[in-house]
């Protein structure tokens, strides 16, 4: 079938994609999102118009050739449709899971209504076709391409750090033949994919894979290794290695600053996901690490980090037979809320529930230091701050109280400063962030680079990602030149 | 790397042992100073939990801990044997022990913080100061390292719940004395909470600097979740990567006890659950 004809018989509507009974998959942490069939996928990538000029390419940070890729899928080309991704992203299959689409590619699709804050309904489902065609690729074992230079064989490069920013570089890197070693700090790879995104938004298992693709390709990852503790940056450099990466992340928790923030069974985010996330605390006692989960929990913030708390919690509750009361807090509305939107709606099927317009103001407790209640005041929307988004005002007078007896803050990180701390040539901003030349990444050390959330502040996997392979390529450049 | 290489008990009261191992840790021991620790998982469902560098041997490449079995955790760590390895070991985290010529010091140590205690009265003497040692246990036979702290101490002292050995009392008691009698520059101190909080006491009348290392509750122990979150001088601080080590009298020890007792009926759970 040719695309011309597509266009003729697409089907106007979006394919919706099947998900799990929100009943049933709240009690489990199973993955939320079941993905396309073949045929589903075929039906969704026929509605794709092959726009002359798309601007979905535009949209992707790493600007995967959206319109082939989807050409090749409707042609049953599903393995040229898997190579045009991974022309550009080594990680379809998690990419096509936990991508904010609706902020990116299918934000600047044509079918996307123009100035809408996030894509319409009836732009592609760009992100569900990638993951489809991802998922093909890792069930039929197709080969990664390597473009292998016998000029860069002799070189290694360090990857610190192997969340989505190290080993999207050192995939990069690997497939041209440099010899890279990724340093780790905790004893599983794959930093906030690993730790923050919870198993039933990313199964384990498609991690795993991705990151075992990434040992085949002979890269080397050594767990239980802190950059800056074990062993220095200069240190690292003054063994050979011919240039370093730095994919940090931004792993420190933000605290609102209230009373009584301190109190037992108050969590960050990063603690309470660490916990159920990297821990399996959900399997308490067969897995060793705990974690208290309260009978009216509160969650604090608006972000993916939010929903993934909030909705993890839930599960928790159900699992040990508490009657689910999971709620999240925010200052604002819904529609200001920054999580994808589809992690919205999954939360609200699955049964969290959502107090808009609320400004915590102080948690109080008891006699033995736990968590019992959340003074709070009511807000109204001002006008637009610097982030574009209505500034919330706090109504005097309008204090109220919320059960509460286990919260977590998810209400943003700040750059891990392990490495940083201890290294005072390399040039850090205001907040901590690791200052790049934002043509090839390289940092105020030579040789050094960065990206990804230590550059940037908080962003998406795919953001990333993108500065990763920006900097990927300087790294070759360099080797080429020397 | 993380192979067990040698282990001995230290004491044994009814079954309450403290243990001491050498694990095989190259990295740790090369950069491992007095004052910072590991965090360590016993297998791959463990727990990540904070244990001090009690010595570091940089040419065996190997680090010694010592933990009293208290929990599950530690009770799991305890069955491990000289030829089987941890499933994961990290460090050495938090900072290190400011070791300079403070004049005249005091170490105080309390129960299995004893063993934390050791590698910074060493390095204390060893860079000249006058270190006196005040070691307190409930009882004579809980009290380890006596011989290693013997001989990195100019004044040894000992107080015992029950007065089986040295003074019948606490630690504090004869700290009091002490810092009535002379002139000193550092309190250093570790050991269970309430002594730790008496230490301070005792040494703010005195105006006497004094620092402890704090045993808060981790998980990463690298600074991303705040688990062990403290509040020192009316600031929220991590004691993972701002400490472990604290200006004593700054921190907010009822706080902290609270703290420390958030898992502890799991604690029990997994520990009934597993006879241990």
């Amino acid at each position: 079938m040719q695309p011309e004809q597509n266009v003729k018989t697409a089907r106007k509507e979006p394919v919706k994609v099947r998900e799990q009974d929100a009943a049933r998959r709240s009690s489990c942490f199973d993955e939320v999102v079941l993905g396309y069939s073949e045929e589903e996928a075929l039906q969704e990538a026929a509605r794709c118009i092959q726009c002359k000029n798309p601007a979905c390419i535009e949209g992707c940070p790493v600007n995967i050739d959206i319109k082939r890729f989807i050409y090749h899928l409707a042609n049953k080309d599903y393995k040229s449709a898997y190579f045009t991704i991974r022309e550009k992203n080594d990680f379809p299959s998690i990419c096509g899971r936990v991508c904010p689409a609706e902020y990116q590619c299918r934000k600047t699709c044509v079918f996307t209504k123009k100035g809408s804050p996030y894509a319409s309904e009836k732009a592609i489902n760009i992100h569900f076709l990638e993951r489809f065609v991802g998922d093909y690729g890792m069930k039929n074992n197709l080969e990664i391409s390597t473009q292998k230079n016998p000029k860069l064989s002799k070189y290694k490069v360090a990857v610190v750090g192997s969340g989505p920013a190290g080993v999207c570089c050192a995939g990069e890197l690997a497939r041209q033949g440099i010899k890279v070693t990724i340093f780790e700090a905790l004893h599983k790879p794959g930093g906030v994919l690993r730790y923050g995104i919870p198993p039933f938004r990313l199964p384990r298992e498609i991690l795993d894979f991705e990151l075992d693709c990434l040992k085949k390709l002979g890269v080397e990852i050594a767990e239980n290794y802190i950059v800056g503790k074990a062993k220095g940056l200069d240190e690292l450099l003054a063994e050979g290695y011919d240039a370093v990466f730095l994919g940090l992340g931004a792993g420190v928790p933000t605290f609102l600053g209230i009373k009584g923030e301190n109190l037992c069974n108050i969590y960050s985010a990063n603690e309470f996901l660490t916990r159920v996330n990297l821990m399996s605390a959900y399997k308490f006692p067969e897995y060793h690490t705990p974690v208290n989960i309260g009978k009216s929990i509160i969650v604090i913030g608006g972000g993916n980090t939010a929903m993934d708390a909030a909705r993890a919690a839930l599960r928790i509750q159900k699992m040990q037979g508490l009657a689910p009361d999971t709620s999240i807090v925010y200052r604002r509305t819904e529609v200001e809320l920054p999580a994808r939107r589809l992690e919205i709606e999954h939360a609200k099927e699955e049964g969290v529930k959502f107090r808009f317009l609320v400004q915590p103001e102080e948690f109080t407790g008891d006699e033995a230091g736990f968590v019992k209640k959340l003074r709070c005041l009511e807000c109204k929307l001002g006008e637009p701050d610097a982030s574009g988004r209505r500034r919330p005002i706090a109504i005097p007078g309008s204090e109220f109280s919320l059960d509460c007896d286990m919260a977590v803050l998810a209400i943003g990180l700040l750059a891990n400063q392990v490495l940083t701390r201890v290294t005072p040539q390399l040039k850090t901003d205001k907040y901590s962030d690791v200052v790049v030349d934002r043509d090839t990444m390289e940092t105020s050390i030579g040789a050094v680079y960065a990206g990804g959330d230590i550059v940037g502040g908080e962003g998406t996997v795919i953001e990333a990602m993108g500065m990763a392979k920006k900097a990927s390529k300087a790294i070759i450049d360099r080797l080429l030149k020397k | 790397m993380t192979k067990i290489l040698k282990k001995d008990t230290l004491s044994d009261i009814s079954g309450t042992k403290v243990v001491r191992m050498v694990i095989s840790a190259a990295d740790i021991a090369k950069k491992a100073m007095p004052g910072q620790f590991v965090a360590l998982m016993v297998d791959d469902r463990g727990e990540r939990v904070p244990l001090t560098v009690v010595e570091a041997d940089r040419s065996s490449g190997s680090i010694t801990i010592i933990f009293q079995e208290a929990g599950f955790t530690t009770r799991l760590l305890g069955r491990m044997n000289p030829g089987e390895s941890l499933y994961a070991i990290v460090g050495p985290l938090g900072h290190a022990t400011e070791i300079k010529d403070y004049g005249k010091v005091i170490i105080v140590g309390g129960g299995v913080g004893i063993a934390e205690i050791y590698p910074v009265a060493k390095a204390l003497k060893a860079s000249g100061n006058r270190v006196t040692t005040i070691l307190g246990a409930r009882a004579k036979d809980l009290l380890i390292l006596e011989d290693e702290l013997k001989a990195v101490s100019d004044i040894f002292l000992v107080a015992t719940d029950d007065g089986s050995y040295g003074i019948k009392g606490f630690t504090t008691d004869i700290l009091d004395k002490e810092l009535q009698k002379d002139k000193y520059g550092l309190v250093y101190s570790v050991g269970p909470i309430p002594m730790m909080k008496r230490t301070a006491a005792v040494t703010a009348k005195y105006g006497v600097r004094t620092i402890v290392s704090l045993n808060a509750i981790m998980v990463d122990a690298t600074g991303m979740c705040g688990c062990c979150r403290v509040t020192v001088g009316g600031k929220t601080l991590f004691s993972c990567v701002d400490g472990p080590e604290f200006d004593a009298n700054q921190v907010d020890w009822d706080e902290l006890t609270k703290r420390n007792r958030i898992y502890d009926s799991k604690e029990k759970h997994i520990c009934n659950l597993s006879k241990m």
